[in-house]
């Protein structure tokens, strides 16, 4: 398949991956470090380039609200947002889920407040992680596009019908310009294929009731449906990847294996940081040093059985953490990680990195990687180590 | 102009019976009537709240046209995502029926409106989408159990705000919210109440059919919040326009026009005397609240008719 080699920043690269599934509407409110995607968005309306309609809300609170609205009217329909903007949506994310509205949203990760501050760490995105939204995470621009021309076929999909997250680091993928492949508008579309909502509130001559209230009679009911939904959205973002891969020669599954196959200690993390994690980690491999690295690009659902699979039998496993989680157990990245290793009886060290944008640097991986050693020859274990920190 | 009755009750009733409104809500009968004049070609979307609540428990709905349920504070929000996805669709061709138009109302309580949605109604009122805003006001949150709200008039008693030994109920004025939404230079508000069924079949006519935004206020006694007897309803809304304390009035473009203005008002107290939510301010001690009511009305009449005259 043609496709063109061109340089973007990473909210770029998005907004053309949703302006080629020619959307319905979009609804959005402008926040740090989002804002230039959107921005690029207005422009293709502007241009003619996209007959989007775009709903300039007051308030995130609005553009998910919206969305819901117009997703459940038949529309295809995306959003996107960052930190305190995702924090406001809250609610309405839970309900969109709730209503199996499929729903795409760019969420540009930045820590949340307080205090405040406008850069990368995804406690954003981790504390909306059992809102029951898909959520894909990217290490570069290349991913943050694939993963939003992929969000579409995933989100609609029969057995899914769930809205999707497209992750990617605010200003380290955001706004750091980047070489990429992108697909032609009509390649893209065709991969994507047109929405057509099976129930629509604008269908009124077969007219439909959504959100009705839902008490000790049915609520569970509908609880177990959505849950039963998360397995085989396992399977089809593995199908609708494959498929992808075969179009564009970029295979993904649920997770990246750099090195994996003789590592006998192996970090898992997720986003940007994995590629300053995968220079060092090649140092280490010229030293002889058996380490590799499992980057999570599906985190919602989390693919258990294929993290347990590949962690078992390693000498050691670190899960590095780029947000915090505040019940002492370590961050949200590693309680999953060490959950599904469960039984594995694997060594699992923990580290907290890269809070607020803080650099995440080669020097801190190779402290990973050392101490990752100590942990294998049977040293101590910590869940909670932070790197990078004012000692 | 369908503003006839025999037209308008052989109409069908698109939010049917069986639903689970109060004896006596005069709730279920404003959204009846609103919709016997919109007519099936709607798309309704409703805050949390009584009305939400008693028409759409599933596995029923009250509800013969689409309906959409999202939140408490997100309705215009929603609704003006729904009206968004019309446009686009239409655009593109690829409504699932085709229609020239359908009407997209939201609404809410005073709660969800005067209160928790006010942003979300400003916002969407702002962005000018072509839907229509009800607010059903009871004056509190009745929903939850009687609290007050900022709709809530001075001298009521709510569950959060109580007459007491040491207090009378709410101190504060009520929040003017209509005025608000004429601030917003959409092209029609409107107030009104259930007993008058003509004016508000030709008012929901008139907000249907401009280009652009609008918002209806309509008053709504409430049996369980204002304590009354369930029969007496409607006659409390007729009530509340003769003592001024509701007007009937629009604002079309800008332009105040007073729907009914009575030859003399009734005194506001014969009103409130009738509602077990005023009851303390008949004991004595507490005139002087009847007296600021009272006065309150007065300059309140006389503020719309000054916008009246100063609008024509």
């Amino acid at each position: 398949m043609a496709q063109k080699l061109v340089a973007l920043s990473g909210n770029e690269a998005v907004a053309y991956a949703f302006k080629q599934a020619r959307p319905h509407v979009a609804a959005a409110f402008p926040i740090t470090p989002q804002t230039e995607m959107m921005h690029k968005y207005a422009e293709f309306v502007a241009n003619g380039e996209s007959t989007t309609e775009m709903i300039l809300v007051e308030s995130e609170h609005s553009a998910m609200s919206a969305a819901v609205g117009s997703a459940a009217a038949g529309a295809r329909t995306f959003t996107a947002t960052s930190s305190a903007g995702f924090a406001l949506m809250w609610e309405v994310v839970y309900i969109a889920a709730s209503l199996r509205l499929p729903i795409c949203m760019a969420l540009v990760n930045r820590a949340l407040s307080g205090n405040i501050n406008i850069h990368c760490d995804h406690s954003d995105s981790m504390g909306g992680r059992d809102a029951g939204w898909i959520q894909l995470f990217a290490e570069n621009a290349q991913e943050a596009y694939d993963n939003a021309i992929m969000s579409w076929r995933i989100a609609e999909h029969m057995d899914v019908r769930l809205p999707t997250m497209v992750n990617y680091d605010g200003f380290i993928i955001s706004h750091t310009a980047d070489s990429l492949h992108m697909l032609s508008d009509e390649d893209a579309y065709k991969f994507i294929g047109k929405y057509k909502a099976d129930y629509a509130l604008l269908d009124v001559e077969n007219p439909i009731t959504v959100g009705p209230l839902d008490l000790t009679d049915y609520y569970f009911e509908h609880k177990a449906s959505q849950l039963a939904a998360y397995p085989r959205a396992l399977e089809v973002i593995k199908q609708v990847s494959d498929e992808y891969g075969d179009l564009t020669g970029r295979y993904y599954d649920h997770c990246e294996e750099y090195l994996m196959d003789d590592a006998e200690m192996v970090m898992v993390m997720l986003g940007s940081s994995a590629g300053t994690a995968k220079d060092v980690i090649d140092e280490y491999r010229e030293k002889g040093v058996k380490v590799g690295l499992l980057k999570i690009r599906t985190f919602r659902p989390f693919p258990v059985a294929y993290l347990a699979e590949r962690l078992a039998g390693r000498k050691a496993v670190c899960v590095l953490d780029r947000s915090a989680s505040f019940g002492g157990q370590g961050g949200p990245v590693f309680m999953e990680v060490r959950s599904a290793m469960y039984g594995l009886q694997v060594p699992v060290h923990g580290y907290i990195y890269g809070l607020g944008g803080r650099d995440f640097d080669l020097g801190q991986v190779a402290t990973v990687i050392e101490d990752l050693q100590k942990v294998a020859a049977g040293g101590e274990m910590n869940t909670i180590n932070l790197l990078g920190i004012r000692s | 102009m369908a503003t006839n009755l025999k037209q308008l009750t052989s109409n069908e009733d698109l939010l049917c019976g069986g639903h689970r409104a109060c004896a006596g809500c005069t709730g279920s009968n404003i959204l009846r009537q609103i919709m016997l004049t919109a007519g099936s070609d709607t798309v309704v979307g409703g805050a949390t709240g009584c009305m939400e609540v008693v028409t759409t428990i599933f596995p029923y709905t009250a509800w013969k046209t689409s309906f959409i349920h999202s939140a408490f504070e997100n309705c215009a929000a929603t609704v003006s995502g729904v009206e968004t996805a019309f446009r686009s669709l239409k655009k593109h061709g690829e409504l699932p029926v085709e229609r020239e138009k359908i009407n997209f109302i939201a609404f809410g309580g005073d709660g969800g409106t005067y209160d928790i949605g006010l942003q979300s109604l400003s916002g969407a009122m702002e962005r000018g989408h072509n839907m229509l805003y009800v607010c059903y006001d009871n004056n509190a949150y009745m929903n939850t159990g009687i609290q007050r709200s900022s709709a809530t008039p001075v001298g009521a008693h709510t569950s959060t705000a109580p007459a007491g030994s040491h207090s009378t109920g709410k101190t504060q004025l009520r929040k003017d919210l209509t005025k608000i939404l004429v601030a917003h230079n959409i092209p029609y508000v409107a107030q009104t109440t259930p007993y008058h069924w003509k004016d508000l079949a030709a008012k929901v006519e008139k907000a249907l059919a401009v280009d652009g935004p609008a918002f209806l206020n309509i008053l709504m006694p409430c049996t369980v919040g204002w304590h009354f007897d369930p029969a007496i309803g409607i006659d409390l809304a007729r009530e509340a326009v003769e003592c001024g304390y509701w007007p009937l009035f629009e604002v079309e473009n800008g332009k105040y026009i007073i729907n009914k203005k009575p030859k003399e008002m009734t005194p506001i107290a014969d009103w409130m005397q009738k509602q077990g939510r005023f009851k303390h301010l008949f004991k004595p001690g507490n005139e002087h609240v009847l007296e600021f009511t009272q006065n309150w009305v007065k300059e309140e009449w006389e503020k719309l008719l000054r916008l009246e005259a100063s609008t024509a």
